[in-house]
């Protein structure tokens, strides 16, 4: 990555997207807009994802993301209001020990992170990652790939066993 | 300068929302939201490191794998909400509290 001034000006707008969309999705007054703060917070980590140079794995990420769990979690939402009851209010309990839970784990890691000497070479240029990614899955990464869809395939039917209206 | 801390940092502030979702939401689908967010603070991780510390794809391949298992802890988690609110007609976490002494 060439650390030119138009990269950080992109790394710093991306990063303030995220970060701003996840404080919406935990301080948001109603549910669906928690919703929509999750799906800018997903946006901003697929661009980081960009800038990261892992192009294969930023599209996954709107593919499944975007287009599949925030859906579901929109379904979530609208199936467990009432249709009338459209004010959604989202409540928070143990505001403030939560907040400073969170607040401590962010400057442990935030002091722990700065001050670690990572060992960094130098890097590649970046190059497209699909073709490298799909010869590791299905050469050394071949069995985690199979237990991966054999996990999927088991989430399948679970969830619909659990979500099934009994007979009688 | 961008480095790797710079990727950290933002990873470590998704976390960090993510636990306080976890911890102050009522509603049950704020929570899973929540989760959703650290396991993304988690593949940023990985694929930091990936391009800043080793030099090959394991990283992004093991984000690959987190991705698939969050999306069938998505769809189970769902459903577990969807028939939680069949049963006490409510998501409100602090009503499931049949297994309360």
């Amino acid at each position: 990555m060439e650390n030119s001034l138009t990269i950080q000006i992109l790394f710093y707008s991306f990063a303030l997207i995220t970060v701003a969309s996840a404080c919406l999705v935990v301080f948001a007054r109603s549910l669906i807009y928690s919703a929509f703060g999750l799906l800018f917070a997903f946006f901003g980590v697929a661009a980081l994802y960009v800038l990261l140079g892992a192009d294969f794995l930023a599209a996954t990420q709107m593919i499944i993301y975007v287009g599949g769990i925030l859906v579901l979690l929109l379904f979530g939402v609208m199936l467990t209001h009432k249709l009338y009851d459209l004010n959604l209010k989202a409540e928070t309990y143990q505001f403030f020990p939560a907040l400073a839970v969170a607040l401590g784990v962010f400057v442990l890691l935030a002091t722990v992170l700065l001050r670690a000497r990572w060992h960094a070479g130098a890097q590649d240029a970046a190059a497209p990652t699909t073709a490298a990614i799909g010869g590791l899955l299905m050469n050394d990464y071949i069995l985690p790939f199979e237990v991966a869809s054999i996990l999927l395939l088991m989430a399948l039917i679970g969830a619909a066993m659990i979500v099934r209206r009994r007979s009688e | 300068m961008i480095g790797l801390s710079h990727f950290l940092v933002v990873s470590a502030a998704l976390f960090s929302f993510g636990i306080m979702a976890v911890f102050a939401r009522k509603n049950a689908v704020n929570v899973l939201m929540g989760l959703e967010l650290i396991l993304n603070s988690a593949n940023l991780n990985l694929v930091a490191f990936s391009r800043f510390s080793a030099h090959n794809l394991d990283g992004q391949i093991f984000a690959i794998f987190v991705i698939v298992v969050a999306a069938a802890e998505a769809a189970v988690g769902l459903a577990i909400v969807l028939s939680m609110y069949r049963i006490l007609k409510s998501v409100n976490l602090d009503r499931a509290d049949t297994l309360k002494g």
